[in-house]
Parts: structure tokens; sequence; C-alpha cells
């Protein structure tokens, strides 16, 4: 009893968790606690076949599974806040709160006496006790499981597998088309630029500079535009570019490296003004 | 020990489950809400197997379980294939044939 007394909290804190967690992976989470909470509230009730099942099966198999789909349709895909059908929300949560007072105060009534125990039914091991049953009593019960499952597994082949309704293209036909886009609209033959190369910052998230000073949008890859990751032009690049044209730049670049700070050996930083920028140059390299 | 708190465990775990599906709107977490009333049914089949001191609630968990396994396999892949073809994850986008 006292497992029942210190599980019971935390898988009804864990399930209204899975109610209000913003995310799909932190429900997922919270509902594999609930199951391993589950798990043991079996093994305590002399179940020790459906504990070691509830863990592998459910824990293992379909929380896996659950977190894979997740991975696949994406972890940010968080629940939208739009009610399409008015006040339904309420209603839900009224209708809830209802349904629990009348499932508990009708469980609550119900007296079930003491319980009879499985120390009988156990007695020749849990496992071999539902075997027997398993393949007497409920053995068209059993072979129709097999059906089902064979059924799902083939079931989800069909619905997982994509025809693939063009050609599939080869690199010599993407050659081609970059080449015909490059004739019909000027569209660069050539691979994108590379973010954010020049001396202080060359964070992936920091898009390179054009010769005239002005940012390439292209080069920050597109899933960091997308996640809005993509940091500006710092504000001590345009001052740097101001001067690039004339080559009198004033700011001096540390390091003996090509790359200015980022690659010279820290030891051989003069201690003045340059320290500033190359600690700079530092901190874009390694949030990266 | 009597099975009562079990069953109002279970009870209370059905009910959080059974919000969860009316509120949610990403079909995957509406999924496991469905999970999660599965498994407080166990619980109260698991409960009721003891303390009437036999196997057979223990069996009917097994078979909720089987399917459940199934139908997670099915509904999740009807998941991926909205979602691939959709670009989107909730229950509200999914309403073609409202129209």
């Amino acid at each position: 009893m006292v497992a029942f007394w210190i599980l019971s909290p935390i898988m009804v804190i864990a399930a209204l968790g899975i109610l209000f967690a913003r995310k799909a992976v932190h429900a997922a989470l919270l509902l594999a606690v609930v199951m391993i909470c589950l798990a043991l509230l079996y093994a305590v009730q002399e179940a020790p076949f459906l504990f070691v099942v509830q863990i592998i099966v459910y824990t293992g198999a379909i929380l896996m599974l659950f977190l894979f789909v997740l991975m696949l349709v994406g972890v940010d895909a968080s629940d939208s806040i739009v009610e399409t059908i008015k006040g339904q929300r309420l209603m839900a949560i009224v209708a809830g709160v209802f349904l629990g007072l009348l499932l508990v105060v009708g469980v609550g009534q119900v007296s079930l006496g003491s319980a009879a125990g499985l120390r009988a039914a156990n007695r020749g091991g849990n496992v071999q006790g539902l075997a027997q049953l398993l393949f007497s009593r409920y053995i068209f019960a059993f072979e129709a499981t097999s059906a089902l499952l064979i059924t799902a597994a083939i079931g989800a082949m069909v619905l997982a597998h994509r025809e693939r309704l063009s050609p599939k293209l080869t690199q010599a036909d993407r050659a081609a088309q970059r080449m015909r886009d490059y004739a019909s609209h000027g569209v660069h033959p050539g691979p994108l630029p590379s973010p954010g190369v020049y001396a202080r910052h060359n964070a992936v998230d920091t898009p390179a500079l054009l010769p005239d000073g002005s940012p390439a949008d292209i080069s920050v890859s597109r899933v960091l535009t997308i996640r809005g990751t993509t940091r500006s032009t710092p504000a001590d690049v345009d001052l740097l570019t101001g001067e690039i044209g004339d080559g009198t730049s004033n700011l001096p670049i540390s390091g003996s490296g090509p790359r200015g700070g980022i690659d010279g050996d820290p030891s051989e930083r003069t201690p003045h003004g340059e320290d500033r920028t190359a600690r700079h140059a530092h901190e874009h390299g390694e949030e990266a | 020990m009597s099975g009562s708190p079990f069953l109002i465990l279970s009870a209370l775990l059905f009910t959080i489950g059974c919000v969860g599906v009316l509120t949610r709107r990403n079909a995957i977490v509406v999924f496991m809400c469905v999970e999660l009333m599965l498994n407080a049914s166990n619980l109260a089949l698991v409960t009721f197997a003891r303390v009437n001191g036999n196997l057979d609630g223990q069996v009917a968990a097994f078979f909720v379980m089987v399917v459940a396994a199934a139908e997670v396999v099915v509904g999740l892949a009807i998941i991926m294939t909205i979602f691939r073809t959709r670009r989107s994850a909730s229950v509200d986008d999914a309403s073609l044939l409202k129209y």
C-alpha cells in the first residue's frame, strides 16, 4: 500500500502534465512516467508478467514509436490555441469534471470487500497460469490477435509507403536544370556562398558580406531563417565595411592565422584594443 | 488491501485522458491521451483480477495491450500520412469532408 500512495500522486500529476504540456515531446515523456508507475503498480498487484510487458511493450516500443513520429512530424509542432467550436474547451473541462465525479463517487460506493489475492492462482507461477488460460479458454481470442497484428503491420506498411510520382532526378539532370535556369532567368549556377566568412564573425547564423558590404541572405541556411535564429550583421562589421572599399580599416585584426583572431594562438594576443575584438570573435565562433 | 483506491486512481486517469482527448489539438497528443485511457482501464482490470482471485482480468489486460499496440501502429501511420499531405498534425485541419 505504501507503493500505491507514493506512486499515485506522481501518476496523477504526470497525467495532468500531459494535459498542460505545450510541447508534444514533454507530453510523451510524462506519459512514459505514468506508464512506468503503472508497471510498478502491476508488480504490486501480483502481476509480474504484465509488469514486464508494460515496460517492454508500452514504454519500450509504443512510446518510442510516438517519439519517432514526433521526430518526423517536427518536434516543434505545438498546439494551436484557436478554438474551432466556441466554448468547446470549457465545455470539455466541465464534462470531464462531471465524468470524474461520477466515476469516483460510483466506484467509491461499491464495496469490493477484502481482496481474495492471487496467491492460489499464481501458485504454479504467474506466467504459467496466464499461459494456461490463454491457450485454453481464450485460444480463439489469442488466434484472432495474431490476425490483428499481421493486419496492423501490413496496414502500417501500406499507409507509410509512398508512390514515386515523378522519376528520380540524377546529378546530371540537376546540373542541366541549373544551366537551363541560368540561361532562361539568370539564376546563379554555382554553389551558394558560405555564411559569415570574414575575420570576426564566421558563425553559420551570420550572413556573409557581399563586396559592397551588404549581407548576402542566401548564404545562411534556410532552416535557420525559418527558425528565426539568424543573426543580423554585427555593428562593428558595418563600421569595418564602411572602410573596406578604400582599404583603410583602422580596426586591427589580431592573431596570426588566416582568419585573424579566431584560429590564432590566444597567448599571442596583445593586451590592448585587439584583445576585445578577438574575444568578441571567439564568442561568436563558439556560439555557432 | 482493498481494491477501491486502485479503482479510484484508474477512474482519475481515465478522466484526465478523456479531457485530454477533448481539449488538445495536436493529433499525436490526442493519441497519447487515448493510450492513457487504455492504461487506466488496464489498471482496473488488474485490480479486479486480484480482488477476484483469478487471472482472467490479467489476460484481458494483456489483450488490451496487444490491441493497443496494433492501434498505435496504424494510428501513427495515418497521422504520418495526413501530415505528409497536409503538412499539419492538428486535428482541426483534417476537415475536408465538412465542405
